[in-house]
């Protein structure tokens, strides 16, 4: 089973050790096994990688190496021996006892996990307090070089501040220093970077796997983003549906996969739109100049963005959370009327607000949101919910529109008995395909995706990325995509618009964009795409130090 | 149809029970003329006299049967709470939708028209506007309904608030929808589990509130049998130990907790909410 040939094979003696898991989730009042035997080993000192989409198992099993089920689960079978103790029949006084001081926890969102009304030291000073290891200003001292060796800045005075006062990668850290506060044998981190941008998530890697290697700290590391993992882990381990794919060292499971769905998961990132040819002459489908526009009347969001659309094309935005790319979309849709600017639609200007525009305007440009769950109405059923606007902008009613219904679920690739199923008898992806189902029957010119994929898992990201391109092609419709995900960008776009901070840095054809010179901050972003490559991003790293030694700027994320 | 034995099968004792309570009161309400053995107002016999084959409950303080007035007065006092109920829920949710749906200066002004209604404590505005309107049944149940509305659209406004920032409200205005087809397509049906239980919580007070306007004379009239006024006219037999005066009493009491067992197994199973979270 322990197939530790390869980096990272002479770690210490067996840490924890769960054979034969199996794990119950509790569904309309019965019992479903969720995880189906797997068997989990982890040295000391070892970062044991665990990837999957979501509903393989991966933080089922996270959460069962502390020995606990979440509510609604219960450890049906099994042993979880963790330094030679059997969790599953051990009290709950003694695993309360575990927990915090050698086992310890970091959760995808670190702002739902602090406390918004106790300062971060005082926080983190409360495990080892509680536990008797440390005395207060013991911890506190502690926490203040603990913050320092995570590069969280002034780490001194940092530690003072109230959750709400940092960044969403400086919580991230301090939920991490958090974790190590008693010195844990274990942390298990479940997803700590998914929520953040690329530039920020980065640093927070770094810092974390800067700690558990100093620390000689074992880890379990929970992602769905196997290029994530391979920075992070010595060893893989993949999950599907609860059962184990496939384990093994990380750069063995990157250079050589043994499975089909590993290989699956390695390319997901390579589809490549073919490049269309030069449109630039024509008249412009959408023509948004000198934007200016922000909430209140204060703070503007967005400064003097200008964006072009041209038929048939596919125009993305990229930038971090806070550059402003959502706000463009909703001054685009007339959401948030800006102060300055114009919206020029096929040659004609359109009214500010969505509510003086004439319902054949709305009908021309649709939109598609990041959250299927909550862009679909969940009392509503899928005949109702695309039959909607087919009814009240074209006036399609009875068998015709029932006609219409089959061809549009024809093309997201949906069977017509779907049209009798509610949102929540669907997986997220043909969620997503009945919101691009529900835009098409408006039969628009544009479509607004606004982060389409970054809710999914990747593999069905990667679907919804082609059923777009293809629906492209046969009806020609434009799309603005607006994502922070480079990948994503890479694989549809013919041009690309860059912003930072309410501003657009640089803008082009997808394949000038992506070649340097670049902008200094296109080139940050560019660089902090983890790439599937163990060393990724220790090189990384090693050059931007040397940069800075050598003198050289560089740009700065939005988050320090 | 076999969905809802099933369902029922599945619900505690306590909730069966409620539902017993409610079933057997609608029961005799509805066919209270035919299982009485003599009429509503009717005097059949002397003043208080004590449970006989002849007056399963007694008489009253008129000599009128009391199991009689019992049946009538299920009839009565349900019947109006549940009216009155109603008619708070339509009124208060109506607002409520619009309120969180339109924002702004609208959502600003009833707000603000139910922060003073709430601010006067119930029972005294409920016999201030009483003493204006009058005492007839169409009179009480409009006082009562529009005072309760107020909490009702304060639930209804907080429940919504949550369903109008959902992208699919934003799709249907983006789409151009109508205010009416967002509120009762979209918000509303959402927006639905609390205010059907809120409902079942409101009933008892309204009925409560009723027959405590009953008791003190200003609800509904004599000779109309109803158990809050029951209570009052048989009042004097307390003091002699007697316990036809409680009957009534307890009527509304046992009705109360049944509707909220009901109640409470409802919102357990619509909301999700479970012991062990």
């Amino acid at each position: 089973m322990i197939t530790n040939n390869g980096n990272g094979s002479e770690k210490g003696d067996v840490l924890l050790e769960m054979r034969g898991l199996r794990i119950e989730g509790q569904s309309d009042e019965q019992w479903h096994e969720i995880v189906h035997g797997v068997d989990v080993t982890l040295r000391r000192g070892e970062v044991l990688g665990l990837i999957g989409e979501s509903g393989a198992g991966k933080s089922t099993i996270g959460i069962a190496a502390m020995g606990y089920a979440r509510p609604g689960c219960r450890i049906s079978g099994g042993t979880i021996k963790f330094d030679g103790m059997e969790l599953t029949t051990a009290d709950e006084g003694v695993k309360r006892k575990l927990r915090g001081s050698r086992i310890a926890y970091v959760a995808q969102s670190a702002a739902a996990s602090f406390n918004p009304a106790h300062r971060l030291i005082d926080q983190y000073s409360e495990t080892p307090i509680q536990h008797g290891i440390m005395s207060k200003s013991q911890a506190e001292s502690e926490a203040k070089e603990l913050f320092g060796r995570l590069k969280l800045p002034d780490p001194d005075t940092i530690g003072y501040r109230y959750p709400h006062q940092v960044s969403g990668g400086q919580l991230q850290r301090a939920m991490t220093a958090m974790a190590m506060s008693c010195k844990p044998d274990l942390i298990i981190f479940d997803e700590p970077t998914t929520a953040l941008d690329v530039t920020t998530q980065i640093e927070v890697l770094a810092a974390m796997k800067k700690v558990v290697h100093e620390f000689n700290t074992a880890a379990i590391y929970i992602t769905h983003d196997l290029a994530v993992v391979a920075q992070m882990s010595d060893r893989i381990m993949v999950l599907r549906y609860g059962d184990v794919v496939e384990e093994g060292s990380a750069r063995q499971m990157i250079s050589e996969p043994q499975q089909e769905y590993t290989r699956d998961l390695l390319e997901v990132r390579s589809y490549r739109k073919p490049e269309a040819e030069d449109t630039s002459g024509d008249r412009p489908l959408l023509e948004v100049s000198d934007v200016t526009a922000g909430y209140g009347n204060k703070v503007m969001i967005l400064k003097d963005v200008g964006v072009t659309i041209h038929r048939q094309r596919t125009v993305s935005v990229v930038g971090e959370s806070g550059s402003g790319k959502s706000t463009l979309a909703r001054v685009i849709t007339g959401l948030l009327p800006p102060v300055k600017g114009s919206t020029i639609y096929d040659g004609e200007e359109w009214p500010r607000s969505f509510k003086e525009r004439s319902r054949d305007q709305l009908r021309r440009l649709q939109m598609i949101y990041q959250m299927p769950d909550v862009a679909l109405n969940p009392k509503q059923k899928i005949r109702e919910i695309i039959g909607r606007p087919l009814s009240f902008y074209l006036g399609i009613t009875g068998s015709a529109r029932e006609q219409r219904l089959k061809e549009l679920l024809e093309m997201i690739e949906l069977p017509h008995s779907f049209a009798d199923r509610l949102p929540s008898e669907l997986s997220g992806g043909q969620k997503q395909r009945i919101c691009i189902a529900r835009a098409l029957a408006a039969e628009p010119e544009l479509i607004i995706c606004d982060e389409v994929t970054s809710a999914l898992d990747q593999l069905v990201a990667e679907e919804i990325l082609k059923l777009l391109q293809r629906l492209q092609d046969t009806l020609h419709v434009s799309y603005l995509f607006i994502t922070h995900d480079l990948a994503t960008v890479r694989a549809i776009s013919d041009e690309v618009v860059v912003m930072l901070q309410g501003r657009v840095v640089e803008q082009g054809r997808t394949r000038e964009i992506f070649k340097p010179p670049h902008h200094e901050y296109t080139d940050l972003l560019l660089s902090s795409v983890p790439e599937m490559d163990p060393d990724w991003l220790d090189n990384l790293l090693a050059e931007r130090q040397a940069r800075i030694a050598r003198g050289e700027k560089l740009a700065q994320t939005a988050d320090n | 149809m076999v969905e809802f034995w099933k369902l029922l099968k599945s619900a505690p004792f306590t909730a069966k029970l409620g539902l017993l309570i409610i079933v057997i009161n609608i029961f005799v309400g509805v066919l209270a003329p035919v299982i009485s053995p003599y009429g509503e107002t009717e005097i059949v016999g002397a003043e208080y006299e004590p449970p006989s084959e002849q007056f399963w409950l007694g008489t009253d303080n008129l000599g009128r049967d009391m199991f009689t007035r019992m049946n009538y007065g299920a009839r009565n006092t349900i019947g109006i709470a549940f009216i009155t109920t109603a008619l708070a829920f339509f009124i208060g949710s109506v607002m409520g939708l619009m309120a969180s749906t339109l924002g702004g200066w609208v959502d600003q002004l009833l707000s603000r028209i139910v922060d003073v209604i709430l601010s006067i404590p119930t029972l005294i505005f409920a016999l201030l506007l009483l003493t204006i309107v009058g005492t007839t049944i169409p009179g009480v149940i409009g006082v009562i309904a529009i005072l309760y509305s107020a909490p009702v659209f304060r639930l209804a406004r907080a429940v919504s608030m949550n369903v109008v920032v959902l992208d699919f409200v934003e799709v249907a205005r983006l789409r151009g929808e109508g205010l009416w087809w967002i509120i009762i397509r979209e918000v509303l049906p959402n927006s639905m589990p609390p205010l059907v239980a809120e409902f079942g919580l409101r009933f008892c007070f309204v009925f409560l509130l009723i027959s405590a306007l009953s008791f003190l004379g200003l609800g509904i009239q004599p000779p109309t049998a109803d158990w809050g006024s029951m209570v009052r006219d048989n009042a004097t037999l307390i003091t002699y130990g007697e316990f036809t005066p409680l009957l009534p009493a307890a009527a509304i009491a046992v009705l109360t907790v049944g509707v909220n067992f009901v109640v409470d197994w409802f919102l357990y199973k619509t909301s999700g909410l479970r012991d062990d979270h």
